[in-house]
């Protein structure tokens, strides 16, 4: 039982139903499955950005441009769809992911061959993907009436009673756990965060992982490029501006330390779902949606100094100095 | 140089030889400086005219002051990420100061005392409970902003008295505004305090080593708290002069500074991950990306596409060395 209460997945999860229960006094029916179930599918996006991110950070690294590339690769899914629309939309989710792992691919090859912090390059990237995202629309909107039935309902047919994006995001989640889990690439990242050193002694090619993290990421950052597109149904250049912090802070709620090689599948998610909640319950309780903004932060502020405390490591650090940065 | 020095001098540094001044950073930064005015002054008759040139510094003056607190903070070892933030929440306590009828100089005082109390908050949530910065400025970026927001929603503040339009629009002597007047003595102060004092040393050893500082009996906290009250204080000004460049505050006002003072800082030669940097080299950066916004400004270059030349200036900065070092040692892996 006491170690039943040390995995912070739980108390973030008793925080949400507690959160869920509050909102239930001002407004009874929020805590209706068929409230849920919308609120679930309106996270859908940012669980699986959080997810991509949470790879990311987990090997002491991170991606700023996230939402630069989602924007991009939403761009040219909508404008591929507006010139085309006889293209089926799985080859255009597939051409989405492509163009995604690409802009992570370049991340990636920036913070491996020439070592470069990827704080930096991804600061880099943020600006050139949506820069280049005015270079192929030329500042011109994608609209609703451009894109054609199937790319805006895709994601919108129930299936079992959940919206195609919700089984989408629940595929991915499921994904993630088993790869972070079940898969040597999985503990490798781990490793990594926790000592790039010790991994390389362990024989994990530090370098090579990382690149494939930002893989992952890019990977990540283009099929939410297309299923944000065909949610809010416009493409423009300012599509998720300022979003990839949006996405960092909910991998912080979700208990991932920003030093590396700790955090969770089931952290990301409920990071993610903490915030979607949030942003859904404010309107519902007649809570002003400015006040979004700021009651993140707090839970930020929050979530980080009650991961400090959990995060005091035990021990020793033995091989402390980098050899393998 | 046979003659052994003194026994009891030492020098703090050793004689650097013409060539490391030649391949510095600096020197790096000041080509492509006279590079990019060159591109400019060719490809627009309007760019060589006292006045466009001084229109230029606006691009850069503002956020040049936030980068070159930056600067100290990064080269210590952390970051802010809530500088944007501050700007507007400080804007916006200018702006009900207004409302209820405050002078100038309280509304100067307010700014700044909004950005002071805001990295002083920073500072006690790194130094005192030990959390990492980048992550405790996201949350404070979302707080301070959010703030404003709750404070203004969807509203404009206006209505600021003409004696508060200097501090944005004024010029102190010809073509030399305000702002960069200011940008220019808060370099020199920057400079001298970075490279000159024991203090800017201690900034310098803290990036490099903290524990070791610890050991050395630097009060490695104090610093770092002084630092982002410094960074708060930085944001402060620039939003008074933001505030009273527009003349109106609007919760979104400065939104992405953050990145384009941290871009600066970096672009400037001052590593990311702390411990080395120098004032020149970010004002230098300063004077590029400002160079570079107006040049492409007046050849019509939409603002978002110049923003892929600083982000393409950014990483090409960064890797030349990398690269042509590795070119040659003759091993390019």
């Amino acid at each position: 039982m006491k170690n039943f209460f040390k995995y912070r997945e739980i108390w973030l999860l008793a925080g949400i139903v507690l959160l869920i229960g509050l909102i239930s006094t001002r407004f009874p029916g929020f805590a209706d499955p068929a409230n849920l179930r919308p609120v679930f599918n309106d996270t859908s996006i940012l669980m699986i950005l959080a997810l991509g991110q949470m790879v990311v950070i987990l090997t002491r690294s991170i991606d700023l441009s996230m939402a630069s590339n989602l924007c991009f690769t939403g761009m040219v899914v909508a404008m591929l769809n507006a010139a085309h629309p006889a293209i089926p939309v799985p080859a255009l989710i597939a051409i989405a992911l492509l163009i995604g792992l690409v802009l992570g691919a370049i991340n990636g090859l920036l913070v491996w061959r020439l070592n470069i912090p990827s704080i930096v390059v991804t600061l880099g990237t943020l600006t050139i993907y949506r820069g280049a995202t005015f270079v192929v629309s030329g500042g011109a909107w994608v609209n609703a009436d451009q894109m054609s039935p199937d790319f805006i309902n895709f994601q919108r047919v129930a299936f079992l009673g959940l919206p195609v994006l919700s089984w989408i995001a629940l595929f991915v989640i499921a994904l993630f756990f088993l790869v972070m889990t079940r898969t040597q690439i999985g503990r490798s990242i781990h490793a990594i965060g926790v000592n790039p050193t010790a991994s390389v002694y362990a024989g994990i090619d530090v370098g090579r992982t990382k690149f494939i993290v930002f893989c992952i990421s890019g990977m990540i950052g283009g099929l939410a490029g297309y299923l944000w597109i065909s949610r809010y149904v416009i493409a423009s250049v300012e599509v998720a501006n300022g979003y990839e912090l949006n996405i960092i802070a909910a991998c912080v709620i979700g208990g991932i330390s920003i030093a590396g090689g700790i955090g969770s599948v089931g952290g990301a998610v409920l990071g993610a779902l903490f915030l979607g909640i949030i942003s859904n319950a404010l309107p519902v309780i007649n809570i002003s949606p400015f006040w979004q903004m700021a009651i993140s932060g707090t839970a930020i502020i929050l979530a980080v100094v009650l991961n400090a405390r959990g995060e005091r490591r035990q021990g020793r650090i033995i091989l402390r100095k980098a050899e393998a940065a | 140089m046979t003659d052994t020095p003194h026994p009891r001098h030492i020098p703090d540094r050793l004689d650097k030889p013409l060539s490391s001044a030649v391949f510095s950073w600096e020197a790096l930064l000041v080509v492509i400086a006279v590079l990019i005015f060159a591109v400019n002054s060719f490809a627009s008759p309007y760019f060589l005219d006292p006045w466009s040139l001084s229109d230029l510094t606006f691009n850069f003056t503002e956020k040049g002051l936030i980068a070159l607190a930056m600067a100290l903070l990064i080269i210590s070892g952390e970051i802010d990420l809530s500088v944007a933030a501050i700007v507007a929440l400080a804007s916006t306590m200018m702006g009900m100061a207004v409302q209820a009828g405050a002078g100038t100089p309280v509304l100067v005082a307010i700014g700044i005392a909004v950005g002071l109390g805001c990295g002083a908050f920073n500072g006690l949530l790194v130094t005192r409970l030990g959390l990492p910065s980048i992550v405790v400025t996201i949350g404070t970026m979302s707080l301070f902003r959010g703030i404003a927001f709750i404070i203004l929603g969807d509203q404009a503040y206006k209505g600021y008295p003409e004696s508060f339009a200097f501090f944005g629009q004024g010029y102190v002597w010809w073509v030399f505004s305000f702002e960069l007047a200011l940008f220019l003595v808060a370099a020199l102060v920057y400079w001298f305090v970075l490279h000159r004092t024991s203090f800017g040393r201690r900034v310098f050893a803290i990036g490099n080593n903290p524990v070791a500082c610890q050991f050395s009996g630097v009060r490695v906290d104090r610093i770092k708290f002084i630092l982002f009250c410094l960074t708060g204080l930085m944001s402060g000004i620039a939003s008074v002069l933001i505030t009273s460049r527009l003349g109106s505050t609007r919760p979104s006002i400065a939104q992405g500074y953050e990145l384009e003072a941290i871009t600066m800082v970096v672009l400037g030669g001052v590593s990311i991950l702390g411990g080395a940097g120098s004032i020149l080299g970010v004002v230098l950066a300063a004077f590029i990306m400002g160079l570079v916004t107006f040049g492409l400004g007046l050849l019509n270059v939409p603002g978002i596409v110049m923003s892929i030349f600083i982000g393409l200036l950014l990483i090409i900065v960064i890797a030349l060395p990398i690269v042509w070092r590795r070119l040659r040692e003759g091993r390019f892996a």
